[in-house]
């Protein structure tokens, strides 16, 4: 029995690791759609990690060993932040209660190497970029842990795993107006984090313009792609927090489960596609109203649970 | 308890051999830096297995010239606060060895080390008091030594000295609450004695002005918003293992004073208190982080995340009050054992970071963020040691401060998914405030290390900063292990002694905490094994990209400036840049000033300018200058009384008594 849950953890993992830059291809065909164009192949970003990973590499004089190996930290951080989340019927590895909190703050690892690694390249961009991203993110983080403590009062539950195993449809009958809520929250910190429109355009040339991107400015071959992938797994792992709560389906067969997870998966990558194709990005001043914005839809749901 | 007194003894002998050593430099500072080393060994070691035996120990004094026997007391909540302030003075006393060795201090070195092991002394003994006299005369003299500490060097600087008179006022300020309280304590039970108090129960219909008592007067010491104004003045002033003391151990005192005070009121509490002490919390914690992020100087920074900290943990002991009030086993437990792991997490990180900035104000003379810049090349040891810590603080796994704010954290969610609305709003307060303060904590030590120990040096001190001696680095690297064992086994340390200390902070509860303290090691274990887990991953990826890149070409060249091939040091970004996002959200509240020294052009080509911005703190502007600004007016008004003629100064002391001999035969 325990054998069997460890293998399926085990594939699952493997899936997610597999899976991941697909999200990022999906939305670029979205766009591209929207565009009129063909777009680049699905698998691109497969692509682009297996050409970086072949590369050379380029160090600036002024790094120190936090450039050349916060990437990696990065990652290890990242793996371990995934094994939190549960794949759809596949209950996570680590699960806890309280691992919410363990999963928001790897994040945060994530970020503060990040910011810290192009700080050390002393580049006035990067900084420009490190103070927005901490800036944008420290607000984004109230958003988030709020619509998570709104699920876990939905559910009764606080681990990520048993709160995507106790939602079902009757939760969206007794507390459709939170979750919807929620949702919303959980969706625009999704972009946030993700570095997506309306918060940041991760397609901009300008580095004047960027937050995320600009960070990374200095990265090069397998150091870049070990920052696309992280990206990808980054986006992954928001959208399996939202998909549990956009299709709270059980059936007892896994594969159907499974399919519908991954369905719900696309669906939020086609609908990040979709905002990126139809609105500009917002003025930096106003980002902080949008978070705060989301803040505040969080707290309402969570009171309407009392009411509701 | 033995121990303890073989401390005493030591610390005692030690203050005798430093005044007999009188002005040899040099042996004064082996000798002290001796004393307080095995003293303190002494001390931990009582405190480790009262701690462990879960053991009462009680001593008494015969001597009842204050009516009361004077009496000593070692619980396992007792020992959890000695061992911090002994460990971090141990760790305090071999850094200072190095610090003032060839430094010209303000005082004879002898002098300097008597003052040091009376503060950890007293410290100690304020910790060990069970009675209310003796209390408060280690309390007195604790801020009267640490006082003299922080004007030591003020020989050079004036707002030292103005540092240390803010600090000596308010903390007097804070001792007239406490021995109010202790008097209608007294008046009420008949005795000073703190077991005869818990015994009791002060149950008086005004307990509630009682426990505001207890709330300024420790508050004042610990730092709670709006009493917290003398931490960014004193702490930059004092020499910097002081600082790394009184942020890291002395403040705590405040903490544990306002715990030890639950237990004197009998069951159950007012609801109000619980959702007092939160608020207080969520507003410390947040204001301080926010004031911190505004900050220029490396230490005046640290001293506001002090408040920070003693906000985070204040939120924790708002949540067992809220348990003790509703009678909820999880937040009694929780909340406690949250505070106070967070009590021993912070001195270890904080006192990392003091030592830490001691050390970069020791080799480059400099304490202004924006002048610093590429330490960590220069400085290697003391640069990863502040990392650790600058992480740590951020509340990052698999750091310490994750540990403890994790506990907090569930505290809320356990509070949140209460059936009863007000605890759920606590609980939901209590999340909010504290994933805010995670943020705002991360953004500024990421800008803290990011600007000082990375990038260019943007002076050229710094481009000349040396690493500092081992005396000085092995302490530091000591606390960022510390600060990484205790994230890998946090597990074991709840295990081990939280419920002996949540039990002895709710005495009056017969609730049953082993379900939660089980939940929690548990959830503590993940935390361990994923930080395990982290750290292997780590080293694979580590010698993956090691093969991978073996046989490519790894060239190296400027960072990239949109093609500009002649970058300077000063077009790096700054730390007023970095923090200018937040400070524009938070205009209201922060009310920085901004100056401008604009030459208007009167020729062709624009003359010179600058511009820089200082944030004072928004309740000394706004509340405490003017209230005493008002005062001192109104006592203006009395100056007509005084001519400096000895006589009628006479004359007004006579009036005097004959007035107050008129009254009496009235």
């Amino acid at each position: 029995m325990t054998i069997s849950i460890l293998l399926k953890t085990t594939i699952s993992i493997l899936a997610s690791l597999i899976l991941a830059p697909i999200l990022l291809g999906i939305i670029n065909r979205v766009k591209a759609g929207f565009a009129g164009r063909v777009g680049q192949p699905l698998l691109q970003p497969y692509y682009d990690i297996f050409k970086l990973l072949k590369k050379g590499l380029v160090y600036s004089t002024t790094t120190s060993w936090i450039f050349r190996w916060g990437t990696l930290v990065s990652l290890a951080v990242i793996v371990c932040a995934l094994l939190i989340v549960p794949c759809g019927p596949f209950p996570a590895l680590i699960s806890f209660k309280g691992d919410i909190f363990l999963l928001v703050y790897l994040m945060g690892v994530v970020r503060f190497i990040t910011v810290i690694s192009a700080l050390d390249t002393g580049s006035s961009f990067e900084g420009m970029g490190s103070s927005r991203e901490m800036f944008f993110s420290a607000l984004a983080e109230p958003a988030l842990l709020l619509a998570l403590m709104g699920l876990a009062k939905v559910t009764d539950s606080f681990s990520l795993t048993s709160i995507a195993n106790t939602l079902s449809a009757t939760n969206w009958f007794n507390n459709g107006a939170s979750l919807a809520l929620l949702m919303g929250t959980l969706f625009i910190v999704l972009l946030s984090e993700n570095a997506r429109i309306p918060i940041d355009d991760p397609n901009t040339h300008l580095e004047l313009t960027m937050i995320h991107e600009v960070m990374v400015l200095d990265h090069s071959g397998p150091d870049f792609a070990v920052i696309n992938y992280i990206s990808a797994l980054k986006l992954w792992i928001f959208s399996a927090i939202i998909a549990p709560v956009l299709f709270p389906i059980h059936t007892n067969n896994i594969i159907a489960d499974f399919s519908v997870w991954l369905s719900g998966m696309v669906l939020i990558s086609i609908a990040v596609g979709i905002v990126e194709s139809s609105m500009a990005r917002l003025r930096l001043t106003v980002i902080p109203q949008f978070l705060l914005g989301a803040t505040a839809l969080a707290i309402t749901a969570i009171v309407l649970t009392w009411i509701g | 308890m033995k121990f303890l007194f073989t401390s005493f003894g030591i610390w005692s002998f030690t203050i005798l051999c430093l005044i007999v050593f009188g002005r040899r430099e040099r042996l004064c500072s082996v000798a002290g830096g001796l004393g307080v080393i095995s003293g303190s060994l002494f001390a931990i070691a009582s405190g480790v297995t009262t701690l462990l035996s879960n053991s009462y120990e009680c001593f008494y004094l015969n001597w009842n010239y204050i009516g009361d026997k004077i009496s000593f007391a070692l619980d396992p909540l007792a020992a959890w606060f000695v061992i911090p302030v002994c460990g971090l003075s141990l760790l305090a006393a071999i850094y200072a060895i190095a610090y003032d060795w060839d430094n010209e201090t303000g005082y004879s070195k002898s002098f300097s080390w008597i003052l040091f092991i009376l503060l950890l002394a007293s410290m100690v003994l304020v910790i060990c008091a069970a009675n209310g006299v003796v209390f408060l005369m280690a309390w007195e003299v604790m801020a009267v030594s640490s006082f003299f500490l922080v004007i030591r060097d003020s020989a050079h600087s004036h707002s030292s000295q103005d540092a240390g008179w803010i600090y000596l006022i308010a903390t007097h300020l804070g001792t007239v609450f406490l021995v109010i309280l202790f008097l209608l304590a007294q008046a009420q039970t008949g005795s000073f004695d703190f077991m005869v108090w818990e015994k009791q129960g002060l149950n008086i219909p005004n307990r509630s002005l009682l426990f505001l008592l207890a709330a300024i007067g420790f508050g004042t010491k610990a730092g709670f918003v709006p009493f917290h104004i003398w931490l960014p003045e004193a702490h930059p002033a004092a020499p910097s293992y002081i600082s790394a003391v009184m942020s890291g151990v002395m403040i705590k005192t405040g903490i544990y004073g306002l715990i030890r005070s639950i237990g004197w009121f009998g069951a159950p509490i007012p609801h109000w208190w619980g959702i007092a002490v939160l608020v207080i919390g969520i507003v410390s914690g947040v204001l301080g982080v926010l004031f911190a992020i505004a900050q220029h100087d490396l230490k005046r920074l640290l001293a506001y995340h002090s408040v920070e900290n003693i906000g985070i943990i204040t939120i924790g002991i708002g949540v067992g009050l809220v348990g003790l009030s509703y009678d909820n086993a999880g937040l009694i437990f929780l909340g406690f054992s949250g505070a106070v792991l967070h009590v021993l997490n912070h001195a270890v990180f904080k006192g990392l970071l003091f030592l830490g900035a001691g050390s970069v104000l020791h080799s480059t003379e400099e304490r202004e963020i924006d002048k610093m810049g590429g330490l960590l090349k220069r400085m290697p040891l003391t640069g990863v040691a502040f990392l650790i810590g600058a992480m740590a603080i951020s509340g990052l796994p698999p750091l310490n401060g994750f540990v403890s704010e994790l506990i907090i954290f569930i505290s809320g969610v356990h509070s949140l998914l209460s059936k009863d609305v007000t605890i759920g709003l606590c609980g939901a307060a209590v999340v909010g405030g504290l994933a805010l303060i995670g943020g705002l904590a991360a953004a500024c030590f990421a800008k803290a290390f990011g600007i000082i120990f990375v990038g260019e040096p943007r002076s050229d001190k710094c481009s000349k900063a040396e690493e500092s001696s081992p005396l000085m680095t092995i302490p530091m690297l000591v606390l960022a292990m510390l600060c990484l064992v205790i994230g890998l086994s946090g597990a074991w340390l709840v295990a081990g002694v939280a419920p002996q200390i949540v039990q002895n902070i709710s005495k009056n509860t017969s609730l049953d905490f082993a379900g939660y303290q089980s939940q929690l090691s548990n959830a503590l274990m993940f935390v361990g094994l994923t930080g395990g887990l982290l750290i292997v991953l780590l080293a694979l990826f580590v010698l993956i990209k090691k093969a991978l890149i073996k046989n490519r070409t790894v060239s190296y060249g400027l960072t990239w400036d949109c093609g500009y091939t002649r970058p300077t040091a000063r077009m790096q970004y700054t730390a007023s840049s970095f923090a200018q996002p937040f400070l524009e959200l938070f205009k209201p509240i922060l009310r920085t000033r901004h100056h401008y020294h604009v030459h208007m052009p009167d020729n062709m080509f624009p003359q010179g300018a600058n511009f820089h911005t200082e944030t004072p703190d928004i309740c000394h502007t706004e509340v405490y200058r003017p209230v005493f600004l008002k005062i001192s007016e109104i006592l203006m008004k009395f100056r007509f009384l005084q001519h400096g003629y000895i006589q009628i100064y006479i004359l007004y002391i006579a009036l005097t008594l004959i007035l107050l001999l008129i009254w009496k035969i009235r």
